[in-house]
C-alpha cells in the first residue's frame, strides 16, 4: 500500500535532523495560524499563490531562494564545525549524515537558492526594462516557480522522512547507482531535480521568449539595458543545457529504477558518458547563473556612477561570446580522467578564452566608474566586492584551466575555494546587490541602508577568513569531503575557517534584522517618486510598487537608457511630456493552476521516491486534468478600465512633477 | 582507527618530491606569475577609480557622457587576450609534457604498479615481484614508475600531492600514470575523489625506499602474509575500511586484468547496516 514507506523511515535515532525539521515545522505551522487567525489566507491566496504577475512571481522566486539559502547555509556551518572538530576524531557528524548534508548544501545552493534568486531579479525586472506589461507566457511562468518550489520541498522532505543522497551534490555514478546506494536519498535528489528541472525549463522558456518577442515600441535589441541582454544570453543557456540535465537524471532513474545500464559497471554502462553529460549541462549552468549577475552590476554600477554603462556595444558582444563559449569547456571538469594530452590542453586553451570576454567586462564597469560620481550606496558595496573577489576567483580557474595544475589541485580544497570564490562572490553578490537595488522597485520603499553596509561588511571580510584558508589547505593536499583527517597541519586553517563561516552568519543575521527593520520603518525609507536612485533604465520610470499593467501606455523607446532619456527632455523643457490619452487594459487574469500542478507534482515525485505507485497514477491524472482544465478555459483575460489606468498613472505624473520641480529649483 | 601523523605533508603540493611534481609546481608558480601581472593592477584600478571618482571628490573630473573610447576598446580586449594566448601556449607545451600516459625519460626501467581502488581501501599489485600491499605502496626513489589503475567499485582518484598528478580510477577500465620518487622518503597517498562512506580513511603511505631496500622489502613481502587469489580478492572487495597495511606474498597471475575485464565482479556494495530497504545501510566499523 504505501511502497517502501513505513516508520522506519524516520530517523528517530538521529536528533539533528528531527530537532532541525521539528523547529522548521513549527514555525511554518506558526505562520499558517497567524495568516489564518490574521484573515490573510484569501488574500495571499488571490493576490500571490495564483498571481500570474511577473513582479510577484519574481519575488516568490527571490523568497524561496533566501528561505532556502538559510538552510543551505545551516548546512555549511554544520560541515565547517565537522571538520574543525574532526583532527584526529570522529567529530560529531557520522559519515553516513556528514554525505548528506555537503551533497544537501550544493545542491540546494545552486538549485534552490542561486537559480531561483537570479530567475527571480530577471522576472521582476526585465518586462519593466523592456517597457511592456507582462512576459510572455504568464502562467506558464506560475506554473515554473511552482515547480521549482516542489523541488525544494522534496529536499527538505528528506530531512525527516528517508535520508538524502550520500553522493555529492553531482551524483557520479557508479557510486550512485542501486548496488552502491540502495536507499532512497539518490531518488529524492534525482525526482526533486527533474520535477525543479522542468519548472527551470518552463521559466527560460518564458523569459527568453519575452526579451526576444516583446518590446517597447523602438527598443530595439541595441538599446536594450544590459541586463536584458545577460538574460538573453543566460536564457538561452537555460533552455539549450537543461534538457541535457534532465536527459540524463532521467537516465540515471532508468538504471535505478527499471534495471537499465546506462552507467553501471555492468552490462555495458558507462560512468563516464554521465560525467560528461551532467558537465555539459552544468558548466552552462554556472554561466546562467553569473550572466545575470553580471547584468546586476551593469546596472548598478552604471547608476551609481551617474554614468553610462562604457563599451555597451563591446559588453554585449563579450555577453554572447561567453554565452556560446561555455557550452566548449565542460571537460575541464574531469582532466584527471585521462583523456589524453590533446584533448585535455585543447579544452583548457577554451576555457581560458572565456577570461578575455570576462575581462573585458571588467575593465568596462572600472572605466564605467572613471569620470563618473560614484555613490558609495549599498549594491555599489556589492558590486566593488564583487569586482576585487571575482577577478582572484577567476584567476584561481584559469590556474585550474591548466590541466598539469589541475591534475594537482582537482577535487581539492583550492578547487571548493575557487567555485565558491566565484559564485559567493560573484552570483551571490549579484544577487544581493539587485535585491538591494530592485527591493523599492518591488516594495515602495528602501531597505535601511547602515545595516546593509554593516552585513555587506561581514559578508566580505567572512567570505574570505573562511575560503583563503581553504586554498591553503588545498595546496597542502587536502582533498574536499572528508569527514574527519588525521593530519595536525590542516587543523588550524580549518579552525580559521569555521571562523570566517561564523562571521558571515552574523551578515546574515544583520541582512534578517535589515529586512525587519525596514518594514518596521517604511514610512521613512518610502520611495515617492519611483525613481530613488537616479536610474536610467525604464523600470524606474513606473511607480514603486508598479501597478498590475507596469506602463499605462507603452513608452516610445528613442535611445539608449530610455529613462534617462525621458529625464533630460523633461529637464530641457521644464516639464513633463503631455499626458497620454488612456484606454483600458487587458490584463491575464490570475490562475491556481500553477499552484494544483505542483502540488500533485510533489505527491508524485514523493511517491515514486517511495514506490507508491497508486499514488503516482492518481496525482499523475490529477496533474493532468489541471492541464486540461486550464486549455480548456473560456476567459483569460480581465479588463482594467481607462479611469482606473488614468488614476494610477496621474498619481505617478503628479510624484515625476513634483521631482522635476524640485530638481529646477535646486541651484 | 590509528592516527598516522606524517611530518613530511605540511604545503604538500608545493614541496614535490618527484618529477612530475616538481614541474607542476612550476607550471602553478608560472601561470600564477603570467596572471598576476595583470590582476593585481586591475584590483588596484578598482580601489583608485572608485576611491578618486567618489561623489564627494571635488577634483575629480565628471564626465557624465563618456561611454566609449576605441583606444580603450582596444586595450581592454586585447591585453586579456595576449595574455590568454601566452597562457594558452603554456598549457599546450605543459599539457603534452606532463600527459600522465606518457613515459618517463629515465635510464632505469619503469617498476610497474597495478592499483585497484577497492571500498575503502588500495590495493597494489606488483606483478614483476609477484608480491602485492594494501594500503602502503613501497616503491624505489630515483626510479620511473609505472602505474595501470583501475576500480573494484565506484571511481575514485589515486593522488601521491608530492609525487604529483592524479588520475581516476573507474571499473572496467584502466588509466595509466607515470609518476618518480627522486629521493627515499615517506608521502601521502589518499583518494581524492569521493566514494562513500568510508572515503576519508582511504589513504595510504608511500613509502620510497633505496633500491637495495627496495629489493629486501619485495623479499619480505614474499615470505609473509596470505595469497591474493580470487577468494581472497572477493574478501577484500567487501566494503570495509582497514587502518593497518598488509601485504601478500603471492598474487595469482592474471589477476588484474580478471579485475578489469570484470571477470572478477565488481565490488558488492553495502551488506551491513541498517535493515531498512529504505535507507542505504550503513557501514559499521
Amino acid at each position: 500500500m504505501l511502497g517502501k514507506l513505513s516508520w522506519e523511515a524516520i530517523p528517530f535515532d538521529e536528533p539533528i535532523p528531527l530537532v532541525a525539521a521539528g523547529v522548521v515545522g513549527l514555525v511554518l505551522i506558526g505562520v499558517f495560524a497567524w495568516v489564518t487567525l490574521k484573515g490573510w489566507l484569501p488574500y495571499l491566496w488571490r493576490e500571490w499563490i495564483t498571481s500570474v504577475d511577473h513582479k510577484r512571481i519574481g519575488i516568490m522566486y527571490i523568497l524561496l531562494a533566501m528561505v532556502m539559502l538559510l538552510r543551505g547555509f545551516s548546512d555549511a556551518i554544520m560541515m565547517r564545525s565537522q571538520q574543525a572538530l574532526a583532527f584526529g576524531s570522529p567529530g560529531y557528524l557520522p559519515p553516513e549524515h556528514y554525505d548528506q548534508i555537503f551533497s544537501a548544501h550544493g545542491t540546494i545552493m545552486i538549485f534552490f537558492v542561486a537559480m531561483p534568486f537570479v530567475i527571480g531579479l530577471m522576472n521582476l525586472v526585465v518586462p519593466l526594462q523592456l517597457g511592456v506589461r507582462d512576459v510572455a507566457f504568464p502562467t506558464l511562468n506560475s506554473v515554473g516557480f511552482w515547480l521549482t518550489a516542489t523541488g525544494a520541498l522534496l529536499v527538505n522532505i528528506s530531512l525527516v522522512v528517508g535520508e538524502f543522497a550520500r553522493t555529492g551534490w553531482l551524483p557520479y555514478p557508479p557510486l550512485s547507482e542501486l548496488t552502491y546506494s540502495p536507499g532512497v536519498g539518490v531518488d529524492y535528489y534525482l525526482w526533486s531535480l527533474v520535477i525543479s528541472g522542468v519548472g527551470t525549463l518552463l521559466a527560460g522558456i518564458n523569459l527568453l521568449t519575452t526579451v526576444l518577442k516583446l518590446h517597447a515600441p523602438g527598443m530595439t535589441y541595441t538599446r536594450m539595458p544590459m541586463f536584458c541582454w545577460t538574460t538573453l544570453a543566460s536564457n538561452l543557456l537555460i533552455v539549450a543545457a537543461f534538457p541535457i540535465l534532465t536527459a540524463t537524471l532521467i537516465m540515471l532513474l532508468l538504471d535505478r529504477y527499471l534495471g537499465f545500464h546506462f552507467f553501471t559497471n555492468e552490462a555495458g554502462g558507462n560512468m563516464m558518458m554521465f560525467v560528461n553529460l551532467i558537465w555539459a549541462w552544468g558548466h552552462p549552468e554556472v554561466y546562467i547563473l553569473i550572466l545575470p549577475a553580471f547584468g546586476v552590476f551593469s546596472e548598478v554600477v552604471s547608476t551609481f556612477s551617474g554614468k553610462p554603462l562604457f563599451g555597451y556595444r563591446s559588453m554585449v558582444a563579450a555577453t554572447m561570446a561567453i554565452c556560446i563559449l561555455s557550452f566548449t569547456v565542460w571537460l575541464h571538469h574531469f582532466f584527471t580522467m585521462g583523456a589524453g594530452a590533446d584533448v585535455n590542453a585543447i579544452f583548457g586553451i577554451l576555457s581560458m578564452v572565456i577570461a578575455v570576454p570576462t575581462g573585458v567586462k571588467i575593465f568596462n564597469w572600472l572605466f564605467t566608474m572613471y569620470g563618473g560620481r560614484v555613490v558609495y550606496a549599498t549594491p555599489l558595496l556589492w558590486s566593488i566586492g564583487f569586482i576585487v573577489t571575482f577577478v582572484i576567483g577567476g584567476m584561481t580557474g584559469v590556474l585550474l584551466a591548466v590541466p598539469p595544475v589541475d591534475f594537482v589541485l582537482h577535487n581539492s580544497l583550492f578547487l571548493v575555494a575557487h567555485f565558491h570564490n566565484v559564485i559567493i562572490g560573484g552570483v551571490l553578490f549579484g544577487a544581493f546587490a539587485g535585491y538591494t537595488y530592485w527591493f523599492p522597485k518591488a516594495f515602495g520603499f528602501r531597505l535601511h541602508e547602515g545595516l546593509g553596509k554593516a552585513s555587506f561588511w561581514c559578508w566580505i571580510s567572512g567570505f574570505y577568513v573562511a575560503f583563503m584558508p581553504l586554498y591553503v589547505l588545498g595546496l597542502m593536499g587536502m582533498t574536499r569531503r572528508m569527514q574527519h583527517y588525521d593530519v595536525a597541519a590542516w587543523h588550524p586553517w580549518l579552525l580559521i575557517a569555521a571562523g570566517g563561516a561564523a562571521i558571515i552568519l552574523i551578515g546574515i543575521i544583520l541582512q534578517i534584522a535589515q529586512f525587519v527593520v525596514s518594514i518596521r520603518r517604511r514610512e521613512e525609507l518610502r520611495d515617492e517618486t519611483g525613481d530613488p536612485w537616479n536610474g536610467r533604465s525604464l523600470e524606474w520610470a513606473t511607480p514603486s510598487p508598479p501597478p498590475a499593467f507596469n506602463f499605462a501606455v507603452l513608452p516610445n523607446i528613442k535611445g539608449e537608457e530610455a529613462y534617462w532619456g525621458m529625464k533630460q527632455r523633461a529637464l530641457q523643457q521644464a516639464r513633463l511630456s503631455e499626458e497620454p490619452a488612456y484606454a483600458e487594459i487587458e490584463m491575464p487574469r490570475n490562475s491556481p493552476t500553477g499552484f494544483i500542478c505542483a502540488f500533485f507534482a510533489t505527491i508524485m515525485g514523493f511517491a515514486l521516491i517511495w514506490h507508491i505507485w497508486w499514488l503516482v497514477g492518481l496525482a499523475a491524472l490529477g496533474a493532468y486534468a489541471t492541464f486540461v482544465v486550464f486549455a480548456w478555459r473560456d476567459k483569460d483575460e480581465y479588463i482594467i478600465p481607462a479611469e482606473t489606468v488614468a488614476r494610477i498613472d496621474r498619481a505617478n505624473r503628479s510624484a515625476r512633477g513634483a521631482a522635476l520641480a524640485r530638481l529646477q529649483a535646486a541651484p | 582507527m590509528a592516527p598516522i601523523v606524517l611530518t613530511a605533508c605540511e604545503p604538500a603540493v608545493l614541496d614535490p618530491q618527484g618529477v612530475i611534481g616538481k614541474a607542476e609546481k612550476m607550471l602553478l608558480i608560472d601561470s600564477l606569475a603570467i596572471m598576476l601581472a595583470i590582476v593585481v593592477p586591475t584590483i588596484a584600478a578598482t580601489f583608485v577609480f572608485a576611491w578618486w571618482f567618489r561623489a564627494s571628490n571635488t577634483k575629480a573630473r565628471y564626465l557624465p557622457d563618456w561611454a566609449y573610447s576605441g583606444r580603450i576598446e582596444l586595450i581592454v580586449w586585447s591585453v586579456p587576450l595576449l595574455v590568454i594566448m601566452l597562457l594558452g601556449g603554456v598549457t599546450w607545451i605543459a599539457s603534452h609534457e606532463l600527459d600522465p600516459a606518457k613515459p618517463l625519460a629515465s635510464n632505469t626501467p619503469p617498476l610497474e604498479v597495478q592499483v585497484v581502488s577497492l571500498d575503502w581501501k588500495w590495493l597494489f599489485i606488483y606483478p614483476n615481484q609477484g608480491v602485492a600491499s594494501v594500503n602502503q605502496l613501497v616503491v624505489p626513489a630515483g626510479a620511473p614508475i609505472h602505474f595501470s589503475l583501475t576500480s573494484a567499485s565506484v571511481m575514485n582518484a589515486f593522488f601521491i600531492p608530492q609525487l604529483g598528478s592524479m588520475i581516476y580510477t573507474m571499473n572496467g577500465m584502466t588509466t595509466q600514470l607515470n609518476l618518480q620518487a627522486d629521493a627515499p622518503g615517506t608521502f601521502r597517498g589518499l583518494s581524492s575523489h569521493f566514494s562513500g562512506d568510508g572515503f576519508s580513511d582511504m589513504h595510504f603511505d608511500v613509502l620510497a625506499l633505496p633500491a637495495e631496500r627496495f629489493a629486501a622489502w619485495v623479499e619480505a613481502a614474499r615470505s609473509t602474509g596470505p595469497t591474493l587469489d580470487p577468494d581472497t580478492y572477493a574478501a577484500l572487495a567487501r566494503q570495509s575500511t582497514t587502518a593497518r597495511p598488509f601485504t601478500f606474498r603471492a598474487v595469482a597471475p592474471g589477476l588484474f586484468p580478471q579485475i578489469v575485464t570484470q571477470k572478477l565482479p565488481p565490488g558488492p556494495g553495502p551488506r551491513t547496516g541498517r535493515p531498512h530497504p529504505s535507507v542505504s545501510p550503513r557501514t559499521e566499523e
